[in-house]
């Protein structure tokens, strides 16, 4: 057991004394859900507008300050009509409303029938940005026209989010994201590195098994993991607002599971990469990819066409982010993600077990 | 060829070469024999430009350690501690890239790299990668790279590290060929049987050189009966000895 | 110019020896332009609505089957209550439920009862945006039954056109976006990695020795993966047009000439990083970071404009942001360089910049 601990002594040696890594790891987290949380979300929650109106009446004057007070656009001036494409083209606008000619007579009902009062032209070029704007445009104009009649008639609830922050969403991926890089690409680095230069060879003929020296490298990863958990729960929970009315302990409790099965990744691509390089690119390419692909992490995994749905199934990060997902944001007791846990462990067993064959494998 | 004084490079309040001097002549084999950490791999990066000195002065085939370190690079061939080859590469595009660094041409390549295959006898391996061949051919193979262009100082930084004593007494055999064709060589070892193979010989201890002259010499001086037995009084004294 | 060829041929061919490079090269812009556009999905599309039908009225059945008809809805089940409609929401099985009141279809023509909706903010895009496509469909039924019986309703002075993207088609809209990353990762990655590789095998010293200078060591690291990147560039915009339909709208050139400007930052980039460390899992970390929260921030994945102001002050400092918005603008609206000669004088003052940092971080000697 002394010689165990010279052994994570050793490994833990190695990661402190390369601060920048260490600063990195560290870091990552943090700034990944400091941007989710307040820079980047996947909403539209501002489209630039444009007007074009041949005759600047009161109306349209009124119509197009109404607009301004609305947070979801911002108003970009006034275009004449020789610019409007010029104008969506250069991304200057997302949308640009024009008022007819006859705006006024025609929302009067003095113009013929069948003439429209406003068109609104769209930069089609991100259906999202252009759907929400389209849907939004349109409500507000006919707000304005005093055609709310029918929009009281329904009550909107939003559940779960209310404040509709897309940031909330991220905080389980983030976590998934993170526990693969470290467990998984560090750990698989650093063990081919070592047999890389050598000094695995040295190691392994050590009386220590073969089995612990991988487990004590392993330890502090697993500790700079644990660290990594505290600080994105705590900025969820302090800085970003994240409810997290669920299980505490369950989240605890999966997470740590999910770390194991990272570390037991780790160690099944150092038994497969011979070179740094390799490993590196397998984590990249095999573990990091699909995560944040097939995780719902960035992109909601119901868009996913058919043929790639099954594929989530096999994903681990997957189950862990649902889980995190409901523990964290719907608030779900415990047995709530029973599923997911039993999932996670089975999945953990397979791969250590798999892992382990492949390690004994190459020492014989 | 090799001139060298009052050459010093610290680390810090560390000195790690601390104010050698010394000259080396055209076509000599020289030693620099030393306990390691005594400083030789750091004065050897010094003379071959990959490091610079603290203070001092010195010319290699008459271009200056401190300002015309590239030039100097022309006229010197290198063979690390480290076997850096490639081992991707086979034996044969080892040698073309080295010859095409050094500005040879295809034809002198292929002339120069068939002639040295068939003095090593190794001609049959020459499309083998070189993270296949066994250590003592490695070495061999290195020292051939490092000479292919035909250097006028070529630098071996323990060229016979983890050798087998056949290959030791080969390779020997190389560097005593290649002094005679007009190459001076300069060759850091802590074997010191090989010691008594070199022209002259430096004996370096805590970054001084503490005494160079030619192994008989310093044989009879320290009265010795080997190289070895001079090494070890000198050394006697040594502060820094890992 | 000898020495640089001689270099290159040993990149050449440790690059054809190397078990995994060659496969990795082909695959990636295969899988970019094949798999990763069904992914990169931002599509709101089968919102999938749950119905509490407490009226069970004539009314009632009518706008259940608007709904199953509508293009964006999905209509999931019809629930006798509440309570096992929010059970399947909690469960993710719906998105939207929308409650129709006791009473609603007798009172349609005189002072309505209240419809509810709830939708499910978990995935928040979809669920305002879903929730939002469910009322409108909800309100242009209500409509069509009130003028069906002779109400008198204003008809619709709305007319929305969409330019650019004719099929709104999001995969269109991320393709170009995604060849970003492979120039990302083929012009910077791969290059750093290789070099920090030699160094830690230690084979650059045995360069450091010869008469090779640096920059042209470095050069012939990068020149290979730039070859590959045009190739691997020109690859995808060919299987866009194959498999998609997507043409480049603008001038071909024009994008060539942004991945020009944008693979010599990159390269720069990781140059600068490899030379800054000492072994690889630190170069990858630090290329790690600073290529996921370049991409990110830049709007390769979200809207720039839908980012705080202060954010969006920051991509103005970001590379990544212009060669996005110059790669989606010249490929989906076919703006000439012209046009977009701010972003691509900007692309090449960091190109000069990154150029400048990466060659001050060569140490010569130590």
């Amino acid at each position: 057991m002394n010689r165990f601990l010279y052994f994570v002594k050793k490994e833990s040696l190695h990661i402190l004394r390369d601060t920048r890594t260490i600063l990195v790891v560290i870091g990552i987290p943090i700034v990944l859900t400091l941007l989710f949380g307040f820079a980047i979300s996947t909403d539209v929650n501002n489209v630039n507008v444009a007007v074009c109106a041949p005759h600047k009446t009161v109306s349209i004057i009124e119509t197009v300050e109404s607009l301004q007070h609305n947070t979801l656009f911002t108003f970009k001036g006034y275009i004449p009509q020789n610019e409007i494409d010029a104008t969506l083209r250069s991304g200057k606008a997302g949308a640009v409303l024009v008022f007819d000619e006859d705006y006024d007579r025609i929302l009067a009902g003095t113009a013929g029938s069948g003439e429209k009062a406003v068109q609104i032209v769209l930069d089609g070029s991100n259906p999202t940005v252009s759907a929400s704007a389209g849907v939004y445009l349109s409500a507000i104009l006919n707000s304005i026209w005093g055609d709310s009649s029918q929009m009281d008639m329904i009550e909107n609830h939003i559940l779960y989010n209310p404040q509709m922050k897309s940031s909330y969403n991220f905080v389980p991926g983030i976590l998934g994201l993170i526990f693969i890089l470290v467990c998984a690409m560090m750990t698989s680095v650093s063990i081919v590195r070592e047999k890389e230069m050598g000094t695995m060879e040295v190691l392994l003929v050590s009386p220590v098994k073969p089995i612990w020296i991988i487990i004590a490298k392993m330890i502090p990863y697993f500790v700079l993991s644990c660290i990594n958990l505290a600080s994105i729960l705590l900025l969820a929970k302090f800085a970003l607002g994240v409810p997290m009315t669920g299980s505490m302990a369950a989240i605890i409790l999966i997470s740590v599971i999910y770390i194991i099965l990272a570390l037991g990744f780790g160690l099944l691509v150092s038994t497969i990469a011979k070179k740094q390089v390799v490993a590196l690119l397998i984590s990249g390419m095999v573990l990091m990819l699909p995560i944040m692909m097939f995780s719902g992490m960035l992109f909601p995994t119901e868009n996913l066409p058919v043929i790639l749905r099954p594929f989530t199934y096999i994903v681990p990060a997957r189950w862990y982010i649902d889980a995190i997902r409901k523990l964290m944001i719907e608030g779900l007791a415990f047995k709530g993600v029973l599923l997911e846990i039993g999932i996670l462990t089975a999945m953990t067993i397979s791969i250590l077990r798999v892992a382990l064959a492949k390690f004994n494998d190459r020492l014989e | 060829m090799i001139s060298v004084r009052n050459l010093t490079k610290q680390f810090g309040d560390f000195k790690a070469v601390d104010n050698i001097s010394f000259d080396v002549a055209k076509g000599e084999i020289f030693g620099f024999l030393g306990a390691n950490g005594a400083g030789k791999t750091t004065a050897i990066r010094i003379l071959c430009g990959l490091s610079k000195a603290t203070s001092g002065s010195g010319t290699i085939a008459g271009c200056d350690i401190m300002s015309q370190s590239e030039e100097i690079k022309k006229n010197i061939g290198y063979m690390c501690q480290k076997f850096s080859l490639y081992e991707d590469l086979t034996v044969l595009e080892n040698m073309e890239l080295y010859g095409g660094i050094y500005g040879l041409t295809a034809k002198e390549i292929a002339a120069r790299s068939e002639a040295m295959l068939k003095e090593l006898d190794f001609g049959e391996h020459r499309n083998d990668l070189v993270g296949s061949i066994p250590t003592g051919w490695r070495q061999k193979l290195a020292f051939t790279v490092a000479n292919l262009h035909r250097p006028k100082v070529i630098f071996l930084d323990e060229p016979t590290g983890g050798v087998d004593p056949l290959t030791r007494r080969q390779f020997w055999a190389m560097i005593r060929r290649t002094a005679s064709e007009g190459t001076t060589v300069f060759v850091t070892t802590h074997y010191m049987d090989e010691a008594e193979h070199c022209d002259r010989v430096s004996v370096m201890v805590d970054g001084k050189i503490m005494a160079l002259d030619t192994p008989s010499a310093l044989i009879e001086k320290y009265g010795a009966s080997s190289m070895d037995e001079v090494f070890r009084s000198i050394a006697r004294n040594a502060v820094r000895n890992e | 110019m000898g020495v640089l060829r001689s270099l290159i041929i040993k990149e050449i061919r440790q690059f054809r020896r190397n078990p995994f490079m060659p496969k990795l090269v082909v695959m990636f812009p295969i899988a970019i332009v094949l798999v990763m556009p069904w992914i990169t999905t931002m599509d709101v599309k089968d919102v999938s609505v749950g119905i509490v039908d407490y009226d069970g009225s004539d009314v009632s059945h009518k706008i259940i089957s608007r709904i199953d008809a509508s293009e964006y809805l999905e209509l999931n089940s019809i629930y006798q209550d509440y309570p096992s409609a929010l059970e399947d929401m909690e469960d993710g099985r719906v998105d939207a439920i929308l409650e129709i009141p006791d009473g609603f279809g007798r009172s349609i023509l005189s002072k309505p009862e209240k419809l509810s909706v709830w939708s499910n903010g978990v995935n928040s895009l979809k669920g305002s945006l879903g929730s939002q496509y469910l009322m409108q469909t909800v309100m242009q039924c209500l409509k069509d039954i009130r003028s069906s019986k002779g109400l008198q309703i204003p008809e619709g002075l709305i007319e929305t056109t969409n330019l650019y993207n004719p099929t709104m088609d999001y995969k269109h809209f991320m393709i170009p976006a995604l060849m970003i990353m492979l120039l990302v990762m083929i012009g910077g990655f791969l290059p750093a990695l290789n070099l920090v590789s030699e160094k830690e095998l230690g084979t650059i010293e045995q360069i450091n020795v010869t008469p090779v200078n640096r920059f042209v060591f470095t050069l012939s690291k990068l020149i290979p993966f730039w070859i590959i990147c045009f190739i691997d560039l020109g690859l995808c915009m060919t299987l866009a047009l194959l498999v998609y339909g997507l043409p480049v709208a603008g001038s071909v050139w024009a994008i060539f000439l942004a991945a020009a400007l944008f693979i010599i930052v990159m390269s720069s980039v990781g140059v600068m990083i490899a030379n800054l460390s000492d072994t690889m899992q630190q170069t990858m970390f630090i290329m790690l970071f600073v290529v996921l929260s370049f991409i990110l921030i830049s709007g390769l994945m979200t809207p720039v404009e839908s980012m705080p102001e202060w954010a969006q002050k920051v991509t103005w400092f970001l590379p990544p942001t212009y060669i996005i918005k110059i790669f989606r603008i010249v490929y989906l609206k076919g703006a000439s360089v012209a046009e977009l000669w701010t972003d691509y004088a900007a692309l090449a003052g960091f190109a000069v910049l990154f150029c400048i940092l990466a060659a001050m971080t060569y140490k010569k000697r130590g």
